[in-house]
């Protein structure tokens, strides 16, 4: 599978997709903390429950986290097999 | 690759065992088993108050560790130890200034690479570390092989396997504990590193810091802070050092301001490789029991359905085991003992047989049979929490606080209000923004506590009959409007809209534990008898003083006088004076109410509180007295900490006059349309 797609919004990503997080482009304060929660650039997300409004759920080092649309607006991922 | 961090030795540690009490510090990220463990070894030996200065809850408990005793002081639940809230800034403080003998961090085996992103930074606290790995049973349902010996290689200090919730492993935890304390067992971690491109930066700052850092802090541990742009840590470091030398330094941190992933990124390499030693055989790919709960608690729909649903079922309980208990307490030892002691006390004068028989019995004791309501409430709660309920509530709840320009978290404190406003408004620290957690402080009065549902299973059963709990459900119903319409009008008004953001675990759901439950239960039903000891009795006693002076006739007495002098404005919501006394003595504590109508009717053995307030008012007076009960003005207590949460008169006023308003025109409006509509 080629990964020429250019990133786009977690938030786009389907439910029961995979993604690579390569970038954030929320604030310091909301970046810390989704890395204190395991989200960090070249790591793999899965996409658990996402209606296309409202707050979504991805799982992440194993972890649930639950995420507002506008975090996961800001969090760009790119399909595609990185490590 | 450069180590960054072989230049920095180890600092000698002195205050070992010898002050008699070794102390010993519980850390851990939240939903990890940390409470499990602090409740096992302390059990009901544990003192719950407040870090000072702060109203985050600081629990520390004595235990026996093989013969002598040790302190055991629980750190608030943090995922990091940057300063994104007051909890990550009290855990680290505690580890770096008072230097507790032993740290230990309890980490999930089933979730080893998040959970170890905790123990990388303690690591680079220099204390002694111990980690309990637990959930090793929940590891090993999803197929997971954890080596702890192995991780105990790697990491560098000891690693003791756990089943908290099955008392697994506490021993070996008191053992190793012991070893560490007592020198035999080396418990110094070997901290992750940087990412080799951070690391000569590193090294810079903390040659150009090194001078300045002010007494407990390590110099490493400040310079790796900075890099991280931790706020507190920046903040401390401007005020310690000389604008020109700082100003060298600011300008290295701002032209890295990106180190602060790498600097993530960095312990979680270093988790990597840990866990890929220690985890020898990975997750199989199933699906669990919380991804399919999930399809239903979490659903847009399904999931406030259900919501509603728990939370009818709380008050249905509460009304058809709690209320009957209630009247049955009532019946069988409040009045009985009140006829009783009004036997027994003719000898005495009759002032101090008033106070006995009506202020104490009366009042105090018609609190206290509201005990097996709130421990209904508290024990719902309670499981709901422990099974991992709440993260969904929250969830689900993302979307209707958007109304009030909230998210979902600032739910969790709301849920709490509904067992006390105090606690709610003292939650509203989970709220990362500051207008969002303010907002939050405001309309959380507004929730029905258990206090006031008490109130209301005290009165709607008198006028309503079979239909209370509709009543109730109605009354419920019009605090949760009152609620999203105030927060949506100050956000317009005060926050001009503005959002923060929703980041949150979502824990997996657990078999609750019956003894975490029951202690939690245990300890907010005794805070209540206390209150009831206290703050309530001094009440109840006051308002039969007032109601006994000056000349011993309740029709002349002060209390008359005032809520005669206080009666037109009742009127507009059809009370006497005596229910505009109730109100008024409502706000020392909600359930005063009751106690305030037990004296001023006078409880006897042939007739019940209840009976007599059901003979004395129309339903319409009865259905406004609710309505203001539900939205008057919070509880002194929950004044006290709104002002303390906001640090402001000005925004603890306005929270009181906006109830205030809003109470007695909901109450106006009640009484007319139902005197209106022939109630
Ligand atoms: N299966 C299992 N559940 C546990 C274990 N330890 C704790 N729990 C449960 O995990 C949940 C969270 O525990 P708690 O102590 O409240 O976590 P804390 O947030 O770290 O204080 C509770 O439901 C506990 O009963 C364990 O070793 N195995
Ligand atoms: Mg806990």
């Amino acid at each position: 599978m080629p990964d020429s797609q250019p990133p786009f919004p977690l938030a786009d990503l389907e439910a029961g997709r995979e993604a690579v997080i390569v970038e954030f482009k929320a604030g310091r304060a909301v970046t810390s903390r989704l890395a204190s929660l395991g989200l960090t650039p070249g790591v793999r997300v899965n996409m658990v429950q996402n209606y296309g409004r409202g707050p979504l759920i991805v799982t992440a080092r194993g972890t649930r986290l639950a995420l507002g649309r506008g975090e996961a607006a800001k969090i760009l991922v790119e399909r595609g097999n990185h490590a | 690759m450069p180590d960054c961090h072989a230049a920095v030795a180890a600092p000698e540690r002195t205050r070992l065992a010898e002050a008699g009490t070794p102390v010993i510090a519980l850390a851990g990220q939240p939903n990890m088993g940390k409470s499990t463990v602090f409740n096992l070894l302390t059990g009901l030996n544990q003192h719950v108050g407040n870090w000072p200065g702060k109203t985050v809850e600081r629990r520390e408990g004595r235990f026996d560790l093989n013969g002598r005793q040790a302190l055991l002081v629980d750190l608030p639940g943090t995922y990091s130890l940057t300063a994104n809230s007051p909890e990550e800034v009290i855990a680290r403080e505690f580890i770096l200034r008072e230097k507790p003998d032993l740290v230990v961090a309890v980490v999930s085996a089933a979730n080893l690479e998040r959970s170890l992103y905790l123990v990388a930074e303690l690591a680079a606290l220099d204390a002694p570390l111990v980690v309990a790995l637990n959930m090793m049973d929940v590891a090993e349902q999803e197929g997971l092989r954890v080596e702890p010996h192995v991780l105990e290689a790697a990491l560098g200090v000891p690693v003791v396997p756990m089943v908290a919730s099955k008392a697994a492993g506490v021993r070996e935890l008191l053992t190793v504990a012991e070893r560490v304390l007592n020198g035999e067992q080396a418990a110094g971690p070997r901290p992750p590193e940087v990412r080799a491109d951070h690391c000569q930066i590193l090294a810079q700052i903390e040659a150009q810091i090194a001078p300045h850092v002010p007494a407990p802090y390590p110099s490493s541990w400040i310079a790796l802070k900075l890099l991280e742009g931790d706020a507190e840590v920046t903040r401390l470091m401007q005020a310690s050092m000389p604008p020109e030398t700082w100003e060298a330094v600011h300008d290295i941190l701002r032209a890295h301001d990106d180190a602060f992933l790498a600097v993530a990124s960095g312990r979680y390499e270093w988790i990597g490789r840990l866990v890929r030693a220690a985890v020898t055989r990975p997750r199989v790919g199933q699906i669990g029991l919380t991804e399919r709960l999930d399809r239903w608690a979490a659903h847009p729909f399904w999931g406030l359905v259900l919501l509603a649903g728990i939370l009818g079922l709380v008050f249905w309980l509460t009304f058809t085991i709690g209320a009957p208990l209630q009247a049955w307490l009532e019946q069988a030892a409040v009045a009985p003992l009140a006829g009783l002691a009004a036997e027994a006390l003719t000898e005495v004068p009759f002032w101090l047989q008033g106070l006995m028989v009506d202020g104490l019995i009366g009042g105090v004791g018609s609190v206290l049979t509201f005990l097996p309501i709130l421990v209904i409430f508290f024990a719902a709660f309670a499981l709901l929490e422990d099974v991992g309920y709440m993260a969904r509530a929250a969830y689900v709840m993302d979307n209707l606080m958007h109304l009030m320009g909230l998210h979902g978290k600032s739910f969790l404190p709301l849920f709490l209000g509904f067992g006390c406003n105090v606690p709610a408004v003292m939650g509203t620290r989970v709220i990362d923004s500051w207008p969002a957690r303010l907002l939050t402080i405001l309309i959380a009065p507004l929730v029905p506590c258990t206090a006031r549902m008490a109130v209301v299973a005290f009165i709607a059963p008198a006028f309503f009959g079979a239909n209370a709990l509709w009543v109730t459900w109605g009354l419920v119903l019009l605090s949760l409007l009152a609620l999203v319409a105030s927060g949506a009008l100050l956000n317009r008004v005060i926050f001009k809209g503005q959002r923060s953001a929703f980041i949150m675990e979502m824990p997996l759901y657990h078999i609750p534990n019956l003894r975490t439950i029951g202690l939690l239960v245990w300890q907010r039903s005794i805070a209540f008898v206390k209150k009831a000891g206290t703050a309530i009795l001094a009440m109840a006693m006051l308002v039969w003083a007032l109601s006994y002076l000056p000349g011993g006739d309740l029709n002349s007495s002060y209390l008359a006088r005032f809520g005669q002098f206080l009666e037109p404005v009742g009127r507009w919501m059809g009370f006497d004076w005596r229910l505009t006394v109730a109100l008024i003595t409502s706000f020392p504590a909600k359930e005063n109410a009751i106690a305030t109508l037990g004296v001023l009717f006078g409880v006897s053995p042939e007739a019940g509180l209840t009976e007599l307030l059901a003979a004395s008012y129309s339903t319409a007076t009865a259905l406004s007295f609710l309505v203001v009960t539900m939205l008057f003005i919070p509880c002194m207590a929950t004044v006290a900490v709104t002002r303390q949460e906001t640090g402001s008169w000005r925004w603890t006023l306005l929270s009181v006059f906006l109830l205030l308003a809003l109470s007695m025109a909901a109450g106006a409006v009640t009484y007319h349309l139902a005197v209106w509509m022939g109630v």
